[in-house]
């Protein structure tokens, strides 16, 4: 591991650490008022100073990104295990199955990301509990962005059909799902875990996307996307930097993840 | 040969829309709510009028029926009517499709044109500063979520397609950059660089040639990447395009309209993506 990715690794796991220290490190909570001081500047008692109507500011950037750092790689899971069944399946099996999943997954890539993800989300109900809008958020991440790791599951799955060693285990009677689950399946595993970590950072930008838009985390409860949210107010820079701390904070972490992909990696 | 090729994706085309439009139909018949309808709700409404609203929505419940019957409208050219802004879908889209397409256009060509001239000015000197540059600043782009491009761009009082050119332009750099590096590392380029070859001769004989159907290829996937992009941008920068259409419609979970805008992008990228491929295949076929 050379010094950047050490780095990257670092940034990512103190950011973690961080945002999981949250009740500690910001006592406060992320909804409590303080009703005398909203749109204060940063000073002892907050460090990031409070938003328009007083909500500690640090304490909700910890808690959003405890919000986006665990449960975009929960999205990224669910849309790996889903890719390995439609891809890997797929590929594995051949004939219509390979076809039918050819078809489902260039419909899916077909779609517009944002297009796809306002449609579906705009199916459910917008007026939700936050913590219902936080599964449905991701739930739909994960449902949905399958489509791009199928499809080299799908090629991968393939190349795996007709190497010597299953056509061997073929040969000595290994069939159906044994054949599957005891040969198939982990030699996919360098590329399902390419697929998992590539797709973490795709969800924290998509989710940081619909919560901008107002589809996404719903209030009081934070996430990178409703934090930043807040942007959208601001006229210039000049007067409250502060304001930035979310969006850089998404920036170096998402550069770490960038950096921790190494080329090997998103190429497998 | 090229006409069965276009047949073909013609026919792909036409079946992934219409798989499509029933998933479609699928999501808005099962929609929490897709049988209340707040007109209903208005006491000015007679009892008889309120059963004609009832059974006017009774053809909707069975699915097939209901995709059905739009089908048979969209061939009629009746896209249906939006609930929220009580317009004929037809007349939204056609007021909102040429802002869409000049603000999507242009960034899609600036997007190109910043994306592939920082890659040649990587490429050509092969300086590792001149790499670490193009890596950091394509890199940033990429980190930033493209709605915080919008409002960056509201902030400054730039336009709406700067962002849409800074949304797609790291995703084409960073491909492009990989081909060109690529196609440089070639022996021949080595071969041609001894006999003293000068460097634009061989960027457009020898360089740019082989990289040309991938970069086409990428062409169709970034006219779905500047679309998707629109959403954001157009959302947020107040123009009336439609992206800024399909957030509206989200937002009031306008599902008739918002499954409209769905489709006419899919195909649009869809028709995209085709055009990609057939010219591929042209060049391809030509080289052959």
């Amino acid at each position: 591991m050379n010094a950047a990715r050490k780095l990257a690794c670092v940034v990512v796991l103190a950011v973690c650490a961080a945002s999981l220290a949250a009740p500690w490190l910001a006592p406060s909570g992320y909804a409590k008022q303080f009703r005398e001081d909203p749109g204060s500047p940063p000073s002892r008692s907050h460090w990031l100073g409070t938003d328009e109507i007083g909500r500690d500011r640090f304490a909700r950037v910890l808690y959003g990104t405890r919000i986006s750092l665990l449960l975009a790689p929960a999205a990224a899971l669910i849309s790996t295990l889903l890719a390995a069944m439609v891809g890997g399946l797929a590929g594995y099996l051949g004939g219509i199955w390979l076809r039918v999943a050819t078809g489902l997954t260039d419909l899916f890539l077909s779609l517009p990301w944002l297009f796809l993800l306002i449609t579906v989300r705009a199916v459910l109900p917008l007026n939700v509990s936050p913590v219902l809008s936080v599964l449905i958020t991701f739930l739909i991440l994960g449902l949905l962005g399958w489509a791009a790791s199928a499809r080299v599951l799908c090629t991968s799955a393939q190349s795996l059909r007709t190497s010597d060693f299953i056509v061997q285990a073929r040969a000595s009677g290994l069939h159906g799902s044994r054949l599957f689950f005891v040969h198939v399946l982990p030699n996919l595993k360098p590329v399902l875990y390419a697929q998992f970590w590539i797709s973490i950072p795709v969800f924290i930008l998509s989710e940081a996307n619909l919560g901008i838009l107002g589809l996404g985390v719903a209030e009081p409860l934070p996430s990178w996307g409703s934090l930043l949210r807040e942007l959208e107010g601001l006229v210039s820079f000049r007067g409250e930097p502060w304001r930035l701390v979310s969006l850089l904070l998404l920036i170096v972490v998402m550069t770490s993840f960038q950096t921790l992909l190494s080329k090997e990696e998103v190429a497998a | 040969m090229l006409l069965w090729k276009i047949t073909r994706h013609l026919l792909g085309i036409v079946g992934i829309v219409l798989l499509g439009g029933l998933i479609s139909a699928t999501l808005v018949r099962l929609a929490p709510g897709f049988d209340t309808d707040e007109h209903q709700l208005d006491p000015s409404l007679s009892a008889e009028s309120v059963r004609a609203m009832q059974a006017a929505r009774a053809g909707e419940h069975n699915v097939l029926r209901y995709y059905a019957r739009y089908l048979r409208g969209v061939l009629h050219g009746d896209l249906g009517v939006s609930h929220s802004l009580d317009q004929p879908v037809r007349t939204l889209i056609h007021d909102r499709w040429p802002v869409t397409l000049k603000v999507a256009g242009v960034g899609l060509v600036l997007g190109w044109l910043i994306a592939t001239a920082l890659a040649l000015a990587m490429s050509l000197p092969r300086v590792a500063s001149f790499e670490i540059f193009g890596t950091a600043v394509s890199g940033a782009f990429l980190c930033i979520p493209a709605a915080v491009l919008a409002l960056l761009s509201v902030i400054w009082n730039s336009p709406g397609y700067l962002a849409i050119a800074l949304i797609v332009f790291p995703k084409i750099y960073r491909y492009t950059r990989n081909l060109l590096a690529k196609a440089y590392a070639m022996p021949h380029i080595t071969a041609a660089r001894a006999r003293g070859l000068r460097e634009a001769r061989i960027l457009f004989w020898h360089v740019l040639p082989p990289a040309a159907p991938q970069m086409i290829a990428l062409a169709g996937i970034t006219v779905s990447i500047a679309l998707g992009a629109s959403i954001p941008v157009e959302s947020l920068c107040g123009l009336p395009g439609i992206g800024q259409l399909a957030w509206q419609a989200a937002l009031s979970r306008d599902l008739p309209l918002l499954v409209n805008l769905t489709a006419l992008v899919t195909l649009v990228t869809l028709l995209a993506n085709s055009g990609a491929d057939v010219i591929v295949h042209m060049v391809r076929s030509r080289e052959a």
